[in-house]
């Protein structure tokens, strides 16, 4: 298709690439002073299409910033292995930033591996980071995914004809149940005579247990899932084989669903890497705690698939809008537990940033199911 | 003491012969039948995994140390031929990737062994190993094979994440009661398993795994429910033990004590089978279980003595990482170090001295393993894919004892 013969053309070109250069001229000037060697660890595989690829591709386009080199490494499991891993980047690859993904690494892994390396920055994915109590060269990031989990949840009402949807969850932690309960309240938004049905498989990775959660799900007369477990993939792909419409949680599933994939909650993660990324190139201090939702771009929704109807899609794009503005709340007062206690009182609301909602230990009114142990 | 050494190495006409029962054992790891075979002389000697160079046996003196460092260089000899088969088969996968496989080398000694960082990365990787492989490899010298490590890890690791919280005593007095109790409890849940085999005659092998899975579900039953930290929200841990009560690094290297309870744990056995008559009767239990019993031993003993002290060993793993690593038990504690140790018990063929060195082999490639990601761009799955090798060939060559002419006795 192109000509490379014809001159205007190749006169265009070499003026818009000059202007490119010209443009990029002086953020690359001063990137160029400090060359960065980012280490990025993984629990998981890469292509886990979930917690672990979320990140991979953030890192995938971290490599692509000018004077960033880029080392990963995958399946690190939280012993001492990880402690050995971030060792060997900073002393054999000259890594000054990390990205030890997954929440258990951090106490005591990176805690360790920080105090007696100061002069490296460990950015750890998870929200643990406590001023006062953890050093300044540590910080932690985190993403507001139950907006999304929300939004899965009204394309989720809309497509649901028997009125049961179900969640198939990894553990009863406040981060899992925070996300049943917005996507419980997302559909709710649309009929509040759904329920939610919940499996806990007590793993964060165990395909089979994920598979028969599903299986379950659907002989129960569910025909929309949705689940919080590191790697959707199994969920995706059983509930596609029989049929089930799926809302996608952590990267895009949707290559594993073309019929029944709806829509998915993403995270973005490039958005904090770059911002961290950039303090260290700079030189500026190390971002300690840094938190966003949609309006952030720290996560994001998959595009939707066929099953999302108009109505679904015209909803969920404008409480996206909302969110978007920093308008929509979503656990207000007078919500109750499944088991009928008032668990935010009438008058009360919770913003996302409220540090309540992340000591989250109830299933709101509509969740069947309970909080094993 | 020795003379019953002497008279169960002579047994009565028409029992199995000591050397025949070892020779089951190394062939088949549980052998209740007996094989033809091999000639008496040198017994002891002989195999799991060439234990002894130099045991007494009533022979003619003048015959023993030639076939006895036959043996000795034989029980070398296999397991290097199969790394250099396991590497040469290696590179030719690594080729076929369009990687070099001198890189690949490389790298993986500068990951494992070039340097001081490099040692202290592999001495870490295996200190829990080297303890896990005991469990698998004491019940191996009972005749049992018992893979359901992982479960006495977890359940060591539990028990003693609660004692300084109940005790309360000064750090040295917690730690010691750490290490007991989680040795106890780990050694109980093995034993069990030992228990079974003997009493029950269900397959150890089977009931140790399943008893793995209900280790697990325990664990995450009490560690997610009674008790769990209120305050490990999104990961639900127990208590921390406290800094105070933690495990220190041993002076020198930036590696924790647990190491070193590895290898000392791993010398006592060595002795204990060695040279005591215990040993002995174990090792006589472990290759033909009748005979043993013809011979007066107390069988059931043996075979549930030596599963506690395999299951104690593994406790002790899981003590070790909640004292030196984690500080508190969670589900990081199930780090498939009880799967790993399996590995290491059959590459050692059950030699607790030789689970040592071979852990510290493991314990290398996992070092190296990140390297290889980094550098070469190959997935995590070539380490494994690389250990699944050295662990089939391995197994292959068992076959190959006393095949080969010139490792034979003389009296063959």
């Amino acid at each position: 298709m192109t000509n490379h013969s014809n001159p205007r053309r190749a006169a265009i070109k070499a003026l818009s690439a000059a202007g490119a250069m010209a443009a990029l001229g002086r953020p690359l000037a001063a990137l160029a002073q400090s060359k960065l060697t980012v280490g990025v660890i993984y629990v998981g595989p890469k292509d886990d299409y979930g917690y672990n690829q979320a990140h991979a591709e953030a890192a995938a386009m971290l490599k692509k910033m000018p004077g960033v080199t880029v080392v990963e490494e995958e399946k690190v499991p939280e012993t001492v292995d990880v402690q050995n891993t971030m060792l060997s980047m900073i002393k054999q690859d000259h890594a000054t930033l990390l990205f030890p993904t997954s929440f258990g690494y951090f106490d005591p892994h990176i805690l360790k591996v920080a105090a007696t390396n100061p002069n490296v920055r460990f950015a750890h994915c998870g929200g643990m980071w406590t001023e006062g109590k953890h050093p300044k060269n540590v910080g932690s990031f985190f993403g507001y995914i139950d907006e999304c989990q929300y939004l899965n949840g009204v394309v989720a009402g809309h497509a649901s004809k028997s009125k049961k949807i179900g969640f198939i969850a990894a553990k009863p932690i406040p981060q899992v149940l925070r996300n049943i309960n917005a996507f419980t309240l997302g559909a709710q938004s649309v009929d509040p005579s759904i329920t939610t049905r919940v499996i806990f498989t007590g793993e964060w990775s165990m395909p089979v247990k994920e598979a028969e959660a599903t299986n379950s799900l659907l002989d129960q007369g569910v025909d929309v899932v949705t689940c919080h477990v590191d790697g959707p993939k199994v969920v995706v792909e059983t509930a596609e084989k029989r049929g089930a419409f799926t809302c996608g949680y952590h990267a895009s599933q949707a290559k594993l669903a073309p019929k029944g994939y709806l829509t998915g909650a993403e995270w973005n993660w490039i958005t904090p890497y770059t911002n961290l990324v950039t303090a260290a190139q700079t030189g500026k201090p190390h971002i300690n705690f840094l938190r966003g939702g949609l309006k952030e771009g720290f996560v994001k929704m998959s595009a939707y698939g066929p099953g999302a109807t108009p109505k679904a899609r015209a909803m969920a794009d404008d409480v996206k809008g909302k969110m978007v503005k920093g308008e929509f709340i979503i656990f207000k007062g007078g919500l109750k537990d499944n088991k009928g206690a008032v668990v935010i009182p009438a008058g009360k609301t919770l913003t996302q940033t409220d540090l309540e909602l992340e000591k989250m230990n109830y299933l709101v009114a509509g969740v069947v199911g309970s909080i094993p142990g | 003491m020795s003379e019953s050494v002497v008279d169960l190495a002579a047994p009565p006409a028409g029992i199995t012969s000591v050397p025949e029962a070892e020779e089951a054992d190394r062939s088949k790891g549980v052998a209740s039948e007996p094989l033809t075979g091999e000639p008496l002389v040198g017994a002891l000697i002989a195999d799991t995994g060439g234990i002894g160079a130099a045991v007494a046996v009533p022979a003619a003196p003048g015959f023993v140390m030639p076939d006895a460092l036959k043996r000795s260089a034989e029980a070398l000899f296999w397991p290097l031929a199969s790394l250099l088969v396991t590497m040469i088969l290696f590179s030719l996968m690594i080729a076929l990737l369009g990687k070099s496989p001198i890189d690949l080398f490389r790298l993986i000694y500068v990951g494992a062994f070039a340097d001081a960082f490099a040692w202290q990365n592999t001495l870490q990787r295996a200190a829990p190993i080297i303890l896990t492989a005991l469990c698998v490899a004491l019940p191996a010298q009972a005749g049992l094979v018992v893979i359901g490590g992982e479960g006495a890890v977890v359940l060591g690791g539990l028990v003693a994440a609660m004692v300084p919280g109940a005790l309360g005593a000064s750090p040295v007095i917690n730690l010691v009661a750490m290490a007991l109790c989680a040795m106890v409890a780990g050694g109980i849940w093995i034993g069990l398993v030992g228990y079974l085999r003997h009493s029950r005659g269900v397959n150890e092998t089977i009931s140790s795994l399943l008893m793995a899975y209900i280790a697990m579900a325990v664990f995450n039953h009490l560690v997610e429910g009674m008790l769990r930290d209120p305050a490990s929200l999104n990961k639900p841990s127990t208590k921390p033990i406290g800094d105070a009560n933690m495990l220190g690094n041993i002076p020198g290297i930036d590696v924790h004590w647990g190491l070193s309870y590895g290898v000392i744990y791993c010398l006592v056995l060595f002795l204990v089978l060695r040279f005591t008559t215990t040993g002995y009767a174990i090792r006589i239990a472990g290759g033909n279980v009748r005979a043993a019993r013809l011979a007066g031993l107390p069988v059931g003993r043996l075979i549930i003595g030596s599963c506690f002290f395999g299951g104690a060993a593994a406790g002790l793993a899981g003590m070790a990482e909640v004292a030196a690593v984690h500080g508190s038990a969670n589900a990081s504690l199930a780090a498939g170090y009880g799967y790993a140790g399996i590995l290491v018990s059959f590459i050692a063929r059950h030699n607790p001295v030789a689970v040592v060195p071979v852990a510290i082999l493991i314990g290398g490639i996992g070092a190296a393993g990140g390297l290889l990601q980094r550098r070469m761009g190959l997935p995590d799955a070539t380490m494994l894919v690389l250990q699944g090798m050295l662990f089939m060939i391995i197994l292959t060559a068992e076959t190959m004892y006393g095949r080969l002419k010139i490792f034979r006795p003389a009296g063959a």
